[in-house]
């Protein structure tokens, strides 16, 4: 059942869409920066002013907004990690600086930019520098089709789920170059274990979105926003979304997949070498790429934006991704991570696995009710996940390759003779 | 064609983040497999053995406290049998039980600490390390009480302990022993049944009942391959032949067995600190001793079951008021012998965790 977008554009907001009573009353909190934008791509500008200015300036503002909003949330996202995870470790976390240690993130920031740069004399210094970057920017160009409240999106592209897939693989590039021009073995072995994975996360995380784009019969994330105007998406699809859930983390390099940056392990894994802002700027990086994730998680099977009417549409959303940044918080405080070899069985054992399931059961539930999904298949479905999921954990589990012994000769001399 | 290919060396340590202090391991790695493994340690050596020679009896006691940081009692414990046995004495008895007691105590904090790192090795963030720190500081309270140190105890004497326990002493081991069990099960649920957990250690760093043997490793993990041998049954000192308790034993001797083990022994542990405490005679707590002692000439040979293994003082004497010469058997040292062949084929990952299931401690391994 495809949603025509532009005829649910021009539908008028009902209490389900949160801010619609707001603007009825005529105050509108979010402006209506895509509007405006195809307003003055269609030539309705005054006059005097060519449109290609009027667009060039109203998109850098807008993207300005958007990055602003990645980047303001990334200090908080890391400070509500400090906070939450001293409450599970019997700690307080950070209270010191500000009120409630509110100010934290600006003393560190202060503390980051002021610090020296350091580069490794043996690094390749423009691959170096460059990493940084090319980590962080696919990160916010993620930003760009996130519906953030009706209406209010940077850039309303038809094929905005595709996008971001393809945006946020990306940054793995950032990481290798990073873990490679340090010249440092923890950071090689950091940068390789992600060349390593990255295919086995990626193909899972793809395909849990199929069923969710199956349902909207739309690829615009608007579009599957308005798609989940009665049902968030998470009770038509547990199982996509549990498969979702687990590839984002990996995604993310979040416990229990972060051995790219295994402290324990690799100290720091690709970033060792790294100091100064040029740490700053990946880590601003990494929670950035948290901040999206959790609104394309929202988007995509909490139904974004919608709620009950008295709170604004933007704030349910924020709400929402809030909810799954602490569930990932949680998930780190308590869980061990994962071997190399462990993660990839668990993606293609038992991650892609589940996400053709889930595939193919949505299609064969849309095939035999084309008008819309009866109410009495949600229990079905949890059922069926929760089925799905203790069965493929018994037979594929996680187990990873036992001892490999090389028939090599010992390496070290003084040891040989033992 | 062939691409030339070799082994990528790295050093493990001394400065990183799980070597327990100064170890450090040269690894051959072929991709993420180990292929061949030198650890190399010595960077905390302090002479110990050669300080003892030059301190009277009763000053080395101090020495043992550094051997390992982490259990301090037992190692005092170790010694001043040593030279109980020298000098052909023995503690009265509720000295023999307040020792008994404290270090069974120092055993439950040191396993703690073991299934802490052991957890955060293996990627758990912190707070397992937290609740096992939440856990052992309360002991660490009680050792507070008895002897005003909380990590360089050097509470045992020659001859008993330093002190008798004070009043506030009983009530506080009372409230700790009320709450201990129900934090051991905590503990136990918060990750024992975890499917990454089990992955991560079920079937890895496998040794075997003969390879234990063979490298002479005592403690947790010689029982963890199936071996019973514990020094409190096996040759019993002090009150041990006095108490029940059990010695669990592990099947497979893989890094679970490690890991569960000491959970158990924990829990035998809280049983015998429990039976101390209901039995505790009175009486003096330490003999009536020279502050100078001159035991005779000859040697003794003094050992415990540390919580590492068996650790042992080999102490001569020329009659002088110095040990002529002491060697200490310390099994975090010995355990490490086997640590190389454990490794090898391996992945990074299970190197830390193996590493981390002997349990080693570097002040004890570079005395």
């Amino acid at each position: 059942m495809p949603v025509d977008r532009l005829a649910t554009g021009c539908q008028p907001l009902g209490f389900w869409d949160g801010m619609g009573l707001w603007e009825q009353w005529g105050i509108n909190f979010f402006p209506r920066l895509g509007d405006t934008m195809c307003r003055a791509m269609g030539g309705a500008t005054p006059g005097g002013i060519p449109d290609w200015l009027i667009f060039a300036i109203l998109g850098l503002a807008g993207a300005f907004a958007v990055v602003n909003v990645a980047m303001l949330g990334v200090p908080y996202v890391i400070l509500l990690e400090r906070k939450l995870l001293g409450r599970f470790q019997h700690r307080v976390g950070p209270n010191r600086v500000g009120f409630f240690g509110l100010l934290q993130p600006m003393a560190d920031g202060i503390k980051l930019m002021t610090k020296e740069d350091i580069t490794p004399r043996v690094a390749d210094k423009l691959v170096f520098s460059l990493a940084p970057l090319v980590f962080v920017v696919p990160v916010l160009l993620m930003f760009a089709p996130l519906p953030w409240a009706p209406h209010a999106v940077l850039a309303d592209l038809d094929v905005g789920i595709l996008y971001i897939v393809a945006v946020t693989s990306a940054a793995e590039i950032g990481v290798f170059m990073g873990g490679w021009s340090s010249n440092n073995k923890f950071s090689l072995f950091g940068a390789m274990r992600v060349v390593a994975l990255v295919v086995s996360y990626e193909i899972p995380l793809v395909l849990a979105i199929v069923g969710v784009v199956m349902l909207t019969g739309s690829l615009n994330l608007a579009a599957i926003v308005e798609g989940q105007r009665f049902v968030p998406n998470l009770l038509w699809q547990p199982l996509g979304f549990i498969v979702f859930m687990i590839a984002v983390s990996a995604e993310l390099n979040r416990a229990p997949f972060d051995l790219l940056e295994a402290d324990s392990e690799l100290v720091s894994g690709f970033h060792t070498e790294y100091s100064g802002m040029k740490w700053g700027v990946i880590q601003i990086g990494e929670y950035a790429a948290i901040i999206g994730f959790s609104g394309i998680i929202a988007t995509l099977f909490l139904s974004g934006w919608k709620g009950p009417a008295p709170m604004p549409g933007y704030l349910w959303f924020v709400l929402k991704m809030g909810m799954i940044i602490s569930g990932f918080i949680w998930v780190r405080a308590t869980i061990p991570r994962l071997r190399v070899d462990q993660i990839m069985n668990l993606g293609w054992k038992f991650l892609l696995p589940l996400a053709l399931i889930n595939i193919f059961v949505t299609a064969g539930e849309i095939l035999a009710y084309p008008d819309g999904l009866p109410v009495w298949l949600i229990p079905v479905n949890f059922a069926f996940a929760a089925i799905v999921v203790a069965v493929a954990a018994r037979l594929l589990g996680i187990q990873g390759q036992p001892r490999q012994v090389v028939p090599a000769p010992p390496v070290f001399e003084t040891m040989a003779s033992s | 064609m062939t691409l030339k290919t070799e082994p990528i060396t790295v050093n493990i340590g001394p400065q990183h983040p799980s070597t327990h202090g100064v170890f450090r391991l040269r690894v051959a790695f072929d991709g993420e497999v180990i292929q061949d493994v030198e650890p190399v340690f010595g960077y905390l050596h302090r002479g110990s053995e050669k300080l003892a020679e030059e301190r009277t009896y009763t000053q080395v006691v101090t020495l043992t406290d550094r051997l390992d940081y982490v259990a301090p009692m037992t190692s005092n414990q170790a010694y001043v049998l040593a030279v109980e046995r020298l000098m052909g004495i023995e503690a009265p008895e509720r000295g023999q039980y307040i020792r008994v007691m404290m270090a069974e105590l120092m055993r439950i904090a040191s396993h703690l600490m073991m299934i802490g790192f052991f957890l955060q090795d293996m990627g758990a963030f912190g707070t397992p390390l937290m609740y096992t720190f939440r856990e052992r500081e309360d002991i660490l309270d009680l050792f507070e009480m008895v002897c005003g140190a909380r990590i360089t105890v050097t509470y045992m004497r020659v001859g008993g302990v330093q002190a008798d326990l004070p009043p506030e002493f009983t009530p506080a081991l009372e409230r700790f022993l009320a709450k201990i069990p129900g934090q051991i099960d905590d503990l136990e649920q918060l990750l024992s049944g975890n499917e990454i957990l089990i992955a991560r250690t079920k079937n890895v760093g496998l040794l075997s009942a003969e390879a234990a043997i063979n490298g002479s490793v005592t403690g947790p993990a010689l029982r963890a391959s199936g071996v019973d041998w514990d020094l409190r049954k096996s040759d019993p000192y002090e009150i041990y032949d006095q108490l029940e308790f059990d010695v669990p034993i592990g099947e497979n001797g893989d890094n679970y067995d490690r890991f569960v083990l000491r959970l158990e022994e924990m829990r035998q542990s809280v049983r015998i600190v429990r039976q101390c405490k209901e039995q505790m005679p009175g009486g003096p707590h330490r003999l009536e001793l020279p502050m100078l002692l001159r035991p005779p000439a000859g040697d003794a040979y003094g050992r415990v079951e540390a919580p590492k293994g068996e650790l042992g003082f080999y102490l001569v004497s020329d009659g002088s008021i110095a040990p002529y010469r002491c060697a200490i058997r310390s099994p975090s040292f010995i355990n490490l012998t086997v640590l190389r062949d454990m490794l090898i084929g391996w992945k990074l990952a299970d190197m830390v965790t193996i590493f981390g299931s002997l349990d080693v401690n570097m002040g004890e391994v570079d005395r």
